[in-house]
């Protein structure tokens, strides 16, 4: 199975508008939703029947059994989360490591399972969506974000390709959701902070030796920064594969819940359209894997 | 007074709404959080006075004293060690630094060094000081990081605090200290579901909080009508106005540029002083 992921460095460039409306123009058979955080791409995905619902474990957390405890400090000490406060762990700030179930004198200490989110798998006959939601302030998103993954290949044995909508950012659960796939897209806006962080997603995926594209999103917000962006590209010999107009018809297909491959027509449905055709028959039908030479 | 600006979704206008609030200070520290993608600087351009590094430590064989007993492997619930016939090998990026194989090394043959992940940069602006955190690429946690710009504060002045996107770990150790939180949503259905993220987040921790609405469009809002039904302060609406956009992308800060911005942001930090002040 061929795997596409999108991301941007940046947030609301508009991945998941992207991810949605090319999951609707491929008919795709198996996708995911990568951004844990915050995930949104289960509004748009309206004509799967409901989920099953699994609940997620992070990281195992201490309790103390207060019973056994001679309040020794020792743990509390020990302890570089500082988790450990008058005998007490903090739930947020423990992050699983044992050191003080190992240290403890008295043995007060133990490891237990800890529900941190959710994993929701939709499937029908032919299709396959995986996504979670990682409850707040919790910890280990790469790991949650490596499992939604694994469920959507486990259980869309036969679909050719997996379009993945992923996070913002460059860190844990980018990278998590970076290791296996065969190409990434990053949806870039011409914008300063866009551009910024635009370099930094697309030297991670090189840290990580994946091929990657561009596209810019309302591009004619600044067509300075829009030739900027390409020029950058084109030294780095990364392909732009298509620019994509500001239209306000996305917020009101967003608002309905609909992707903006709804409206064909839309100046927005119309150059993502392009996109998909040029990105499916240049890159990932067939050998693929010629994008972007890292 | 310390505001955290916060999100649950990217690009709300986090950056956008925390900038504009330091400059409207008379005297005020922007603290940039987003670790991974900081763009404050980018708008303030600040003239960088220090640059500190940041390390975390990670374990160091020795392997001379190292009988490849597996005590640290087992161990490590990160799986950061790992065995290669009797070759210790540690993966750093993955280690959270809690110590563990170091300490329970039976030959003591493991010892800790740092190794650096990113750094804080330390700049003027204006009337404004700016603290920047920036992750390394390819580096998988900025906890590290925040945590430093944390102790970095200062304890008596106003300092606004720019977030990363989310409701994790990153987010919480962001908000730790903050007197207020500014919930920034967009008016969409994909704005309120992560609005209702962030506002689970400030409720637990029982921080003060109010709301801005940021890119509203005539017609519905359901921002403003999930913020009516848990009856949630809405501290000001910023309407979608393409010059905004325009001033943005180039990195211009709007309080400087346009007077009904100017008095927008001036409400806008006195309704927040009004609120801490309760």
């Amino acid at each position: 199975m061929k795997q596409l992921l999108i991301l941007s460095g940046k947030g609301g460039t508009g991945k998941t508008t992207v991810s949605s409306a090319f999951i609707e123009l491929s008919k795709c058979q198996a996708f995911a939703d990568c951004d844990v955080d915050a995930p949104n791409l289960h509004f748009v995905v309206t004509q799967m029947p409901e989920s099953e619902k699994t609940d997620y474990y992070g990281f195992q957390k201490a309790v103390i059994d207060e019973s056994k405890c001679i309040k020794c400090g020792l743990c509390e000490k020990t302890c570089r989360f500082d988790a450990i406060k008058d005998n007490m762990v903090g739930l947020y700030e423990c992050e699983g490591c044992s050191v003080c179930a190992e240290i403890c004198p008295v043995q007060a200490i133990t490891m237990t399972d800890h529900a941190s989110g959710s994993m929701m798998l939709y499937q029908n006959k032919d299709t396959v969506f995986s996504t979670a939601q990682l409850n707040m302030g919790s910890g280990a998103p790469g790991k949650l974000v490596a499992e939604v993954k694994k469920r959507l290949t486990n259980a869309a044995t036969t679909a050719k390709m997996a379009i993945i909508d992923g996070s913002p950012g460059i860190g844990c659960p980018v990278i998590a959701s970076i290791s296996g796939v065969d190409m990434v897209l990053i949806v870039a806006e011409p914008t300063i902070s866009g551009i910024h962080d635009m370099k930094r997603i697309i030297d991670t995926a090189k840290h990580f030796g994946v091929s990657c594209a561009v596209c810019i999103n309302k591009f004619d917000v600044n067509e300075d920064n829009t030739k900027e962006i390409e020029r950058y590209c084109n030294n780095l010999k990364i392909p732009v594969i298509g620019r994509i107009p500001f239209d306000k018809t996305v917020i009101g297909a967003v608002n309905k819940c609909q992707s903006i491959a709804c409206y064909p027509d839309s100046p927005a449905g119309k150059a993502i359209t392009l996109i998909w055709d040029n990105l499916y028959y240049n890159y990932l039908k067939g050998g693929g894997g010629n994008a972007g030479t890292n | 007074m310390k505001i955290a600006v916060l999100s649950g979704k990217g690009g709300t206008g986090k950056t956008f709404i925390s900038t504009n609030l330091a400059c409207i200070a008379d005297k005020a520290t922007y603290v940039d959080c987003d670790v991974e993608e900081p763009n404050g600087h980018l708008f303030l351009k600040p003239e960088i006075t220090k640059r500190i590094p940041i390390s975390v430590l990670v374990p160091h064989v020795d392997e001379s004293r190292c009988t490849a007993c597996r005590k640290c492997v087992d161990f490590c619930k990160y799986n950061v060690l790992a065995l290669a016939g009797d070759k210790l090998m540690i993966f750093y990026e993955i280690c959270h630094s809690c110590g563990g194989c170091t300490l329970f090394c039976p030959q003591k043959a493991l010892t800790e060094k740092e190794r650096e992940v990113g750094v804080i940069e330390e700049g003027v602006s204006e009337n404004v000081a700016v603290l920047t955190g920036l992750l390394n690429t390819g580096e998988v946690s900025g906890v590290p990081i925040i945590k430093h710009l944390m102790e970095k504060m200062p304890k008596h002045e106003t300092v606004v605090i720019d977030c990363p996107p989310g409701s994790a770990c990153v987010v919480m150790e962001s908000i730790r200290e903050a007197d207020f939180c500014i919930l920034v949503a967009e008016p969409t259905s994909f704005g309120v579901h992560n609005l209702t993220m962030i506002y689970e987040l400030v409720t637990l921790f029982n921080i003060p909080f109010g709301v801005v609405i940021n890119k509203v469009l005539p017609g519905e809002n359901p921002a403003q009508k999930f913020c009516a039904e848990h009856k949630i302060n809405i501290l000001t609406q910023i309407p979608f106005d393409e010059e905004l956009g325009r001033l943005n992308s180039k990195g211009h800060i709007v309080v400087d540029e346009s007077k009904k911005y100017r008095k927008l942001f001036q409400e806008l930090l006195k309704t927040v002083e009004g609120e801490v002040a309760k």
